[in-house]
C-alpha cells in the first residue's frame, strides 16, 4: 500500500460522499456549492491520472463558470419571486 | 479506486435524475452524471508507469510509456460542451419559473388538459 | 415508494454495469493498459501509416504533426473535424441562451456593493488573467492547455469584472463579430486544406521541429481561432445570464 494508492482512495471516497451530498441536499444553494467542491475534487483526480490538459479545463470551467451560471440563475429567480 | 468512484458517480447521478422533482436539482444531477462519466473515461486510459502525454526536454522521445492521450482529447471538448448544455438548461428553467412561478415539475402541469 | 423503486433500479443497473464492464474481453484493469494494442500508439508515434520512427523533442522534423502536446495533436489535427462539430454545438447553445433571454433589458442588481479592495484589485488582475488566457491558447501545442481552457479564462476575466463593478459593460456586438469571424476562418482554413492537400482541414503548412514555437503547421492558428471563438461565446452566455428586469 503505497502513498499514491492512499491518496487515490481518499479522493475516491470524497468523490462519492460529495456526489451523494450534492444530489440529496434540500437547499439549492448547498447543492450548488457541493457540486463546485465535487468539480474541484475531479480536478485533483484528473491530475493524479496524469491528464494536465483536462485538469486545467475542468478547473476553469467546472468550478468557475458552471458555479457562476448556477448562482446567477438562482439569484435572478429570487428577484423575480420577490417581485410578485 | 477512482474508476469505481466514477461508476458510482454515474449511478448517483441516475438516482438524482429519477427522484428529484426540482428543475435545478435535476440539472445538478445531470452535472454529477457528467463528472462521473469524465472520470471514468479518463481512468480507462491511465497507465500506472506512464508519463503525461506531452513531449518536453525531459521526457523527450516517443519510446517512453505514455498515458493514453485519446480519452483525454475526448473529455477536454466534452467539458466545454457540458457548460453549454448546462447554461441552456438553466435558461429554460428560468423561463419556466417566470411563466409558472414554480420549479417543481409536478406542480407545473401538462398544459393542454387543465 | 418512488425512492425505493429508484434504489432497486439503481442496484440492478449498477450490478449489470460492474459485471458488464469488468467481464468485457479486452477491458484492462485500472492502470494496466497496454498502449501497443490501441490506436493511440499511432498518435504517439505521429505516424498513422505504421512505420513508427522514433520522435525526439527538438530534433525530429517534418512529421505528420509537429505538436509536442499529444492531446493537442489529436484534437486539432487528427480529429479536427470533430472539434469543428463541438464548436458548432457550443455556438448553438449560446444562440439558444441568447434567444431565451432576448426580451430582457437592463442588468441584475445585487443589494451588496462590491468593496474597495475588490474594485481596485480586479482592475490589476484583469489584464493579467487576459494575458494568461492568450498565453495558454498560443502555446497550446507545447504546454498543457489550448484553445478551450484559454477561451474560458478570458470569459472568467470578464466575469470577474462583472462581479467587481456594477457599471461594467462590454460591447457585445464586438464579441459577436469576433466569434463569427473566428468560426468562418476555421471553416475557410479547412477549405484551403481541401484545395491544397486533398482533404478537409489537412495540415498544409510546414510542420517544423517538434518543440519550437513556430511549429506544428496550422495547429497554433486553429487553436487561436478556437480560443477566440470559445472566449467570446462564453462571454456572451455570461452576459445573457446577468440580464434581468423584465422588459
Amino acid at each position: 500500500m503505497n502513498s499514491i494508492a492512499i491518496v487515490e482512495g481518499v479522493i475516491a471516497l470524497l468523490l462519492v460522499l460529495l456526489a451523494f451530498l450534492a444530489v440529496s441536499s434540500k437547499k439549492l444553494i448547498t447543492a450548488i456549492i457541493y457540486l463546485s467542491i465535487l468539480s474541484m475534487l475531479t480536478v485533483s483526480s484528473f491530475a493524479l491520472m496524469k491528464a494536465p490538459d483536462v485538469a486545467i479545463t475542468e478547473a476553469v470551467i467546472g468550478s468557475g463558470l458552471v458555479t457562476a451560471v448556477f448562482l446567477f440563475t438562482l439569484f435572478a429567480m429570487k428577484k423575480e419571486g420577490e417581485k410578485e | 479506486m477512482i474508476q469505481y468512484a466514477g461508476i458510482l458517480l454515474i449511478l448517483i447521478g441516475i438516482y438524482g435524475l429519477l427522484t428529484e422533482t426540482n428543475l435545478i436539482k435535476i440539472i445538478v444531477s445531470l452535472n454529477v452524471f457528467e463528472l462521473g462519466l469524465n472520470v471514468f473515461i479518463i481512468s480507462v486510459g491511465f497507465v500506472r508507469e506512464g508519463v503525461a502525454p506531452i513531449l518536453t526536454s525531459v521526457n523527450n522521445h516517443s519510446g517512453l510509456v505514455f498515458v493514453d492521450p485519446l480519452p483525454q482529447a475526448l473529455v477536454l471538448t466534452a467539458i466545454v460542451i457540458g457548460l453549454g448544455t448546462t447554461a441552456l438548461g438553466l435558461a429554460f428553467a428560468r423561463r419556466i419559473y417566470m411563466k409558472h412561478g414554480t420549479l417543481n415539475i409536478e406542480e407545473i402541469g401538462g398544459g393542454i388538459n387543465d | 415508494m418512488k425512492k425505493a423503486l429508484a434504489m432497486l433500479l439503481l442496484v440492478l443497473v449498477g450490478t449489470l454495469l460492474f459485471m458488464g464492464i469488468y467481464a468485457m474481453e479486452g477491458f484492462r484493469p485500472y492502470g494496466e493498459v497496454d498502449l501497443a494494442q490501441r490506436v493511440s500508439q499511432a498518435y504517439i508515434d505521429k505516424d498513422v501509416t505504421g512505420e513508427n520512427p522514433e520522435v525526439v523533442y527538438g530534433i525530429s522534423k517534418d512529421l505528420e504533426t509537429g505538436s509536442a502536446n499529444l492531446v493537442t495533436s489529436i484534437i486539432v489535427n487528427y480529429r479536427s473535424f470533430d472539434t469543428l462539430g463541438e464548436v458548432t454545438v457550443l455556438f448553438l447553445s449560446a444562440l439558444g441562451v441568447s434567444i431565451l433571454f432576448g426580451s430582457f433589458k437592463g442588468r441584475l442588481r445585487s443589494r451588496y456593493q462590491p468593496n474597495f479592495i475588490l474594485r481596485t484589485g480586479s482592475k490589476v488582475v484583469f489584464p493579467l488573467i487576459l494575458i494568461m488566457g492568450v498565453y495558454i491558447f498560443i502555446h497550446g501545442h507545447l504546454s498543457p492547455g489550448g484553445g478551450f481552457p484559454g477561451g474560458s479564462m478570458i470569459a472568467s476575466a470578464i466575469l470577474l469584472m462583472y462581479l467587481a463593478d456594477e457599471a461594467f459593460r462590454i460591447r457585445i456586438e464586438g464579441f459577436k463579430m469576433t466569434e463569427g469571424i473566428a468560426g468562418s476562418l476555421y471553416v475557410l482554413l479547412g477549405l484551403v486544406g481541401l484545395t491544397l492537400a486533398g482533404y478537409f482541414l489537412s495540415n498544409f503548412l510546414n510542420t517544423g521541429t517538434v518543440g519550437a514555437l513556430f511549429s506544428a503547421g496550422i495547429i497554433p492558428v486553429v487553436y487561436v481561432l478556437v480560443g477566440l471563438k470559445v472566449g467570446s461565446e462564453l462571454t456572451g452566455i455570461i452576459t445573457d445570464f446577468l440580464k434581468g428586469e423584465v422588459e
